[in-house]
């Protein structure tokens, strides 16, 4: 972690030694920090030392998987193939990271630009939640290395993971593509910037059509187990539905947890544009997930009745699933309504979890918890297996974290247009006549976003 | 910039719908079997519990020794599943009007449209005109999904080995037997000539056949005929197939049929969804002097409010 950051410092640093002016505002900027200051402030973070505890246990677990085998790590069975790996990591991972093309159509394609302020981070969770998905993938996999066989060497096209294979591993490079833009501004490479924003709205559209296909097409591998996952949780008609349907609340809610965990613990990243809009962000997102929520519940009241599967609701299995509808959709749609109409956002927030947790237990119920429900043994996963998880959750966190200090996510990059315009000579000036207008429109924005922050820091 | 945008919408778009259009052709429906396939009759009215089909196999598949010895019946105290060292396995089950207990004779049902195959994302499997269906370890990643398809929970996985996990399951003999025409080793061993080996057609006649003639002696009902929309290996029995462990609730509709939903979907989602939502988007924008409006220029949010 020590490599990475000296890296990154030095980058950031490089940028503004030449603006003199941005030094104040720099020095409260995380990497404004000395080396030794910065590494006495990550010793006192008692977060840190968790994480180190978790991956000096769980790091030696993750490559013994490899050496050992999956029997080693792993209590997946014949009857119980895809275990916690799969259903922790990549069917609870997904849902939770359809942020990324929820808030990418909603600025770039329906004109929300309200929510701009949002909008990377919505971009930057569906990256790592898919990334972090396709690890987990890594390890479950029984020959990982031939991840790339459906793309290469033999091809089943009829199969549904053939299409999330090819959706995921597609819709990955779209997302790259789209957090890029803070990437490139960050080490400032503004013609990248300007590349991504030309195609900005072909990336959006396409995130759009490939999240629809493989957040269904998750729901949709199941209903090659018609008998194997519980009636409840199984539709063949509405199970990509249910789970593309449910995805959306699911995105949102976790843009809204993320931001919430991160004004409790990084406030000083946001700036003030971030922090000013955020409550009514939050708001306006939690609007949607309401929504999203509603018709999730319709569709899954209407599977039911589809199936006529009503008696089985008076069965154990009936209350738990009561239990799951009600913490991930019935009490967080009351307490949304209530909380936007009395405009009170720390409701929303709580909520926003329990949508989070909600959604998350939908995805554990229908992979594992009441998979192969005829059977009477139930798989209980091995420790080792819960160790990797959480390992790599932790890994997941540290990365999150690691890009929120830096990339401009939660402030808006402010050196680099007016920057370009200060310090670049005439001749490049002219070099750049085609984006002139652009140019001197951003200019002006920019300024005044930059007098705006000089009045906020004296 | 907004037509050229949208273009670029139209383009990513369509390259996606070539990514994804082959889906649906390839989800077609019925498939009966091929004409000339083979299959096995299990009569479990006339089956021992001798175990010595599981010894046949075990040698023909070059398995490694067993934890128990073949002759050992104590297995039967519990039921047993198929595994990567046993594509065969025989049970014992609970006789309710107290005659002896049936036993029954489990391996990989050869479905004419299998499950695993319609699952595969890299095509491992493939159903011979023979009727095997053969796995290729070649080019399996590993995901499993064939097993979680398996209506009849078949597919095993060699997760102990760390560098060549494959999905073991009964092949039918194929490259050993059946690809020359002889019967399977558990058939050919079999004292009881519990297992009858023939053209899948042929063995149907013969099930109702022998159901006709002692009709005391079967429930009439050939299990595999067509459920899962037939198999090639078919059950005869004295009991309801669910007393002998065969699950009787999984109808008789291949299991790609629950999957088509959503495969014939995909092209539609493919083709509308870009012209749907570059629509929506020329039409919530059509004030904005700027077609490409920057993102994170806080005067845009200015003018929003």
């Amino acid at each position: 972690m020590k490599k990475l950051i000296t890296s990154g410092a030095i980058t950031v640093d490089s940028i503004h030694k030449s603006s003199g002016r941005k030094w104040t505002i720099m020095e409260k900027l995380f990497l404004g920090l000395t080396l030794p200051q910065y590494i006495g402030q990550a010793l006192r973070n008692p977060l840190n030392w968790i994480f180190a505890i978790i991956f000096a246990v769980g790091i030696p677990i993750i490559l013994g998987r490899f050496f050992f085998g999956l029997s080693w790590v792993s209590h997946s069975s014949n009857d119980y193939p895809w275990g916690l790996f799969l259903a922790f990591g990549l069917f609870g991972m997904v849902p939770l990271s359809s942020s990324g093309f929820l808030l990418g159509s909603a600025c770039e394609v329906f004109g929300r630009h309200d929510l701009e302020p949002i909008e990377r981070l919505g971009l930057l969770n569906g990256l790592l939640g898919y990334f972090f998905a396709v690890v987990f993938l890594l390890i479950d996999l029984g020959q990982p290395w031939r991840l790339p066989f459906p793309m290469v060497v033999s091809f089943g096209p009829a199969a549904v993971l053939f299409l999330v294979a090819w959706h995921v591993s597609t819709y990955l490079s779209v997302q790259i593509a789209e957090v890029s833009t803070s990437f490139f501004e960050w080490i400032g490479f503004p013609i990248g910037v300007r590349a991504i924003r030309k195609i900005t709205l072909g990336l959006a559209i396409s995130g759009i059509i490939l999240s629809t296909l493989h957040q269904g097409a998750l729901g949709a591998l199941f209903t090659y187990a018609p008998g194997k996952v519980h009636p409840l949780w199984y539709s063949s008609s509405y199970q990509w539905i249910h789970f593309f349907v449910s995805s959306i609340p699911g995105g949102l809610c976790m843009v809204i947890t993320v931001s919430t965990i991160a004004s409790k613990t990084m406030s000083w990243r946001f700036d003030k544009r971030f922090k000013d809009s955020l409550d009514r962000i939050t708001i306006s997102l939690a609007k949607g997930a309401s929504m999203g929520l509603a018709t999730y519940l319709v569709i899954k009241l209407m599977s039911i009745a589809h199936d006529n599967k009503w008696a089985y609701l008076a069965t154990g299995y009936g209350q738990w699933y009561l239990v799951e509808i009600m913490i991930g959709v019935i009490m967080p749609m009351c307490l949304f309504a209530y909380a936007i109409h009395h405009n009170k956002v720390a409701i929303i927030r709580f909520s926003a979890l329990l949508v989070v947790i909600g959604i998350f237990l939908n995805r554990l119920n229908t992979a594992l918890i009441t998979f192969n429900w005829k059977l009477s043994e139930r798989e209980i996963p091995h420790w080792r297996e819960v160790a990797i998880c959480v390992t790599v959750y932790a890994i997941y966190i540290v990365v999150y974290r690691f890009i929120l200090y830096r990339l401009p996510i939660f402030y808006q990059w402010k050196t680099q247009e007016e920057f370009a315009l200060a310090y670049v000579p005439e001749t490049e000036i002219t070099n750049l006549g085609n984006f002139e207008p652009a140019l001197a429109y951003a200019t002006e924005t920019e300024a005044n976003a930059f007098r705006n922050t000089e009045t906020v820091t004296s | 910039m907004k037509r050229r945008d949208f273009l670029k919408g139209c383009l990513i778009g369509g390259a996606a719908a070539s990514l994804g259009a082959p889906s649906k052709s390839w989800a077609v429906g019925s498939f009966e079997g091929y004409p000339d396939a083979m299959g096995v009759l299990v009569d479990t009215t006339r089956c021992i519990g001798c175990r010595s089909c599981e010894a046949a196999c075990n040698k023909e598949q070059k398995l490694p020794e067993p934890d128990v010895p073949f002759d050992d019946t104590s297995v039967f105290k519990e039921k047993r599943r198929t595994t990567e060292k046993a594509y065969t396995v025989v049970n014992r089950y609970e006789a309710n009007d107290g005659q002896k207990p049936p036993y029954r004779k489990m391996q990989c049902m050869h479905c004419n449209e299998p499950g695993c195959l319609t699952s595969c994302f890299v095509n491992a499997y493939t159903k011979t005109k023979e009727g095997a269906v053969i796995y290729n370890g070649n080019v399996c990643v590993g995901c499993k999904t064939c097993m979680v398809a398996c209506p009849f929970n078949i597919p095993a996985y060699s997760y102990s080995s760390a560098f060549d996990p494959l999905v073991k399951k009964c092949i039918f003999c194929y490259h050993t037997r059946l690809k020359f025409g002889k019967p399977p080793a558990c058939v050919e061993i079999c004292p009881q000539e519990a297992l009858t080996f023939g053209l899948r057609s042929d063995l149907i006649k013969l099930g109702h056949e022998r159901i006709r003639q002692t009709p005391d002696r079967y429930v009439d009902h050939i299990y595999g005929e067509k459920e899962m929309g037939g198999t090639s290996w078919l059950y005869l029995s004295r009991v309801p197939a669910d007393q002998i462990g065969l699950d009787t609730t999984i109808g008789n509709e291949p299991v790609i049929s629950n999957v088509k939903d959503f495969l014939g979907m995909v092209p539609m989602v493919l083709t509308i969804w870009p012209a749907l939502f570059s629509g929506i988007h020329l039409l919530a924008t059509r004030n904005k002097d700027h077609g490409d409006d920057h993102h994170n220029h806080s005067e845009q949010e200015g003018d929003k409010k």
